[in-house]
């Protein structure tokens, strides 16, 4: 078969499903009583091994499949949930992710596991010690009983649901001989049971089923709120159904099915883990009937209605939607010459149509921060567990909605911030206990819209800012001189860290300080139009904020005119415009300069740098100058005129004119014309 | 049976003149032709490149065929066409003094170009057809449209 085409959707789903395991993971971790959260994971990873065996990788599926042994396990309360077991899983999800990864980069998804493997066997044969250990299997092994229709955990829920009043079905199916779509007929069938009640159980398992590796009967369980007199009618619609047994079981007899598993179980399990049972089915029927009622629950939020569309149709419809809005402009002004009510009232009409299709157009490409936090919580685990800190990661705010050009750029930036805060911020738990602190650091990351900018705040409860330590290493590394060092505010000092040349761990650790220090952070955040600044308190912690505009797509700009040509200037990097008097223009070198409020300000001749020949030296006698910023260095650019603001459409100058100087892209003007944006900064040293 | 080998054997081009000259290009990298447009100048670019345009809402960078062979610009006019190919990675528009037509070549009537064809640098022609009393210079634009670097104007 070739999969080819469905490549491309594979690898968007596997990256959901292993996205969903890892974020249920993280849960069963804070909870590990919640079995609920195991049939999460377990869904998703039987799901990623369906369509990877389909694909033909079989590498994943295998994995996958060994992971879900572990998982049924758990499940089964065969093995309890703990930090070791989950590391292993968390491996295994690593290991798949990077198999879906080398699949994207067109490899086989071919990957060495057999060790990871080994000890998921172990783990799944309930032998955790040996597992992790590494030790010799020991004899304690679990197996579930093959000859009891239902596993303990199904026999619980079973109980539970008949001493609540539930009805519990046991339906057999048998399919016509001749039925020729088995597993067609299965789904609909399971469909017609899930609007009854939920379906616990069924022989052989749903795997099979789906799989058609079964003769032509099977058995369902399930477990309905009301009594449904109809629900054989209603199965036997199905067409190529030969016929349904419907039996209403009762306490006792699943209990006798109970009895004889029990039995068996006795031989195997040692007595802790029965009475634990036991005491689950008689004395705590609290948690279950929450998680049955829990699972239900959760099933619609899944399929809510989308589809998935190529980014690059959605890109193509925005640059036919600028055309139409340039036509726009021209329709508008040829009704303002004709005058023709008529006509005035249709452009109206249809300026306020395309006004709001502009708006869907441009959500439809916002995607939430979801998307880049998601992979967080894992690192911050891991990174916390590599340096032996406690570290509680909060995300609030996540469905927050940013262009995805910008969602694209802050994943890097973010993960250094995060690894920052998790190495220098975060204390040691004995360090934070020494200061009254509690044991466990929270590293609070937090996204917000607010006007035209997305705030996203990075804050942790750790060591702060030490203002000693930093002025010390600034001065050594002469960024500030001793004397100016003094009257720096705390703010001010804590701001220096992003500085370019500065990284004060003092030893270089794994985590952070590979080199690259804050100020490539500064620099990605700043080259995107946005803003970084840092609040810390010494012994209190840090709070990183970082201000980010809607979108990339669409920046404001101010428009100004150069030897008739025009040029774009972001209004990001524009501190202010302002025209002056010739006579002010000093020579300092070979650079001339003005005095703007007290601070020195090289100019910039942009026709100079744009090669435009000018005949004479300019004779006017007052020069406009944009004043622009780099960090926080100034320039002053000179310009022929102001035209004005305007939101303009980025678009780049494509693959054939790479890195032009100073010009970072161009734009399409309201009269079809281009206009180039003005990179400023290239133009600041 | 003969009519069948002469058909897979054509190559389809599409004419244009610069000078006195006429050059082919695969009809295949061909998107549009277009008459004039606007031109917006980008700075720093070598002298080839003319500007950019707004085709259909993408930028669209302009190389000016004559600058690229050397030859003596010529002012834009009615005649003046813009051919849109459609390299690998880009989207390219040549500015050519006239579009003429589109015709098919024999195969058999391309040949190497000869030691000495003109002031055009050698390097961009992949070789020459002669069909009927007619010259034609087949162009190499691989070569022609090498991608703009960056000049290192900052130093």
């Amino acid at each position: 078969m070739d999969t080819s085409q469905y490549l491309d959707m594979f690898l968007d789903e596997s990256r959901e499903h292993l996205q969903a395991c890892t974020e249920h993971l993280l849960e069963l971790e804070k909870n590990p009583e919640d079995l609920a959260l195991v049939n999460e994971v377990f869904r998703a990873a039987h799901t990623l091994k369906g369509m990877s065996a389909t694909m033909g990788y079989e590498d994943i599926a295998d994995l996958t499949h060994k992971m879900e042994n572990v998982l049924d396990a758990i499940r089964n309360e065969q093995i309890v949930v703990t930090t070791e077991i989950l590391d292993v899983v968390f491996e295994a999800v690593d290991d798949l992710e990077e198999m879906v990864g080398d699949i994207e980069r067109g490899g086989t998804g071919q990957m060495d596991v057999s060790s990871l493997v080994e000890t998921l066997n172990r783990l799944a044969s309930g032998d955790v010690a040996a597992a992790l250990d590494e030790e010799e299997p020991s004899s304690g092994e679990v197996s579930t009983s093959e000859d009891s229709p239902y596993d303990q955990f199904e026999q619980t829920v079973l109980l539970q649901s008949i001493e609540q009043g539930y009805t519990v079905y046991e339906v057999e199916v048998t399919l016509r001989d001749d039925c020729v779509l088995k597993a067609a007929r299965v789904f609909m069938l399971f469909e017609i049971f899930e609007k009854v009640g939920e379906v616990i159980s069924s022989n052989p398992p749903a795997e099979q089923l789906e799989s058609e590796e079964f003769d032509t009967t099977f058995r369902v369980t399930l477990v309905s709120t009301e009594e449904d007199p109809h629900l054989k009618e209603k199965a036997m619609k199905v067409s190529e159904v030969e016929e349904v047994h419907v039996t209403t079981l009762t306490r006792e007899a699943v209990k006798g099915t109970q009895e004889s598993a029990r039995s068996e179980e006795r031989s195997t399990e040692d007595e802790t883990k029965e009475e634990r049972t036991e005491e689950q089915v008689s004395d705590t029927p609290q948690p279950k009937k929450e998680e049955k009622k829990k699972t239900p629950k959760r099933r619609p939020a899944q399929g809510s209605k989308t589809i998935r569309v190529n980014i690059d149709r959605l890109d193509v419809l925005m640059n036919l939607f600028e055309e139409l809005v340039i036509d726009r402009g021209r329709l508008q002004s040829i009704a303002g010459e004709l005058h023709n009510p008529e006509l005035n009232e249709t452009v109206e009409r249809m300026t306020r149509v395309s006004g709001d299709l502009q708006n869907i157009i441009l959500n439809m490409r916002m995607v939430p921060v979801e998307t880049v936090f998601n992979r967080f919580p894992k690192m911050v685990r891991q990174v916390a567990r590599e340096l032996d800190k406690k570290v509680d990661l909060e995300i609030i705010g996540a469905e927050t909605e940013l262009d995805r050009t910008v969602i694209d750029e802050i994943g890097d930036p973010l993960v250094h911030l995060i690894r920052n805060a998790l190495d220098h911020g975060i204390e040691t738990p004995e360090e934070r206990l020494a200061k009254g602190k509690p044991e466990t650091g929270t590293i609070t990351l937090r996204a917000y819209h607010s006007g035209n900018h997305v705030f996203i705040e990075l804050e942790d409860d750790g060591a702060g800012v030490n203002r000693k330590k930093v002025l010390g290493k600034a001065i050594e590394r002469g960024l500030v001189s001793e004397e100016a060092a003094e009257t720096l505010t705390d703010k001010q000092v804590a701001e220096l860290i992003l500085a370019s040349g500065f990284s004060t761990a003092d030893q270089v650790t794994d985590v952070s300080g590979r080199g690259v220090g804050l100020d490539v952070v500064k620099n990605t955040i700043e080259g995107l139009g946005g803003y970084i600044s840092i609040d810390s308190i010494e012994g209190k912690g840090s709070l990183f904020q970082v201000q980010l505009p809607l979108t990339l797509s669409i920046i404001s700009v101010m428009l100004v005119e150069l030897d008739k040509e025009i040029y774009a200037i972001p209004l990001s990097s524009i501190i202010e415009t302002a025209i002056i008097d010739s006579s002010e223009v000093l020579n300092a070198h070979n650079q001339k300069v003005i005095d703007f409020r007290g601070n020195i300000v090289p100019l910039v001749y942009l026709k100079e740098i744009f090669e435009m020949t000018e005949g004479e030296e300019e004779t006017s006698d007052f020069q406009s100058i944009v004043i622009v910023r780099k960090g926080e260095k100034l320039a002053g650019l000179v310009v022929d005129s102001f035209i004005g603001q305007q939101e303009i459409v980025l678009k780049s100058l494509g693959n054939y004119l790479q890195n032009v100087f100073a010009i970072s892209g161009a734009t399409i003007l309201g009269n079809g014309q281009v206009a180039l944006i003005v990179e400023c900064n290239s133009l600041i040293k | 049976m003969t009519e069948e080998i002469v058909e897979q054997r054509v190559m389809k081009v599409i004419v244009f003149q610069l000078m006195d000259k006429e050059y082919a290009i695969g009809i295949d990298v061909v998107t549009t032709i277009e008459k004039v447009l606007s031109i917006t100048r980008v700075p720093n670019t070598p002298s080839h490149v003319r500007g950019v345009i707004n085709l259909r809402g993408v930028i669209t960078p302009i190389v000016d065929l004559r600058t690229r062979f050397g030859l003596e610009p010529r002012p834009l006019d009615d005649e003046t066409r813009i051919i849109i190919v459609s390299m690998e990675d880009f989207d390219v528009g040549l500015v050519v003094d006239a579009a003429n037509d589109v015709i098919d070549i024999p195969e058999d009537a391309i040949e190497p170009q000869p030691e000495v064809v003109g002031t055009v640098e050698s390097e961009f022609i992949s070789g020459v057809a002669k069909v009927g009393r007619r010259l034609f210079v087949l162009l190499n634009l691989e070569k022609v449209l090498q991608p703009v670097k960056r000049v290192s104007t900052d130093d």
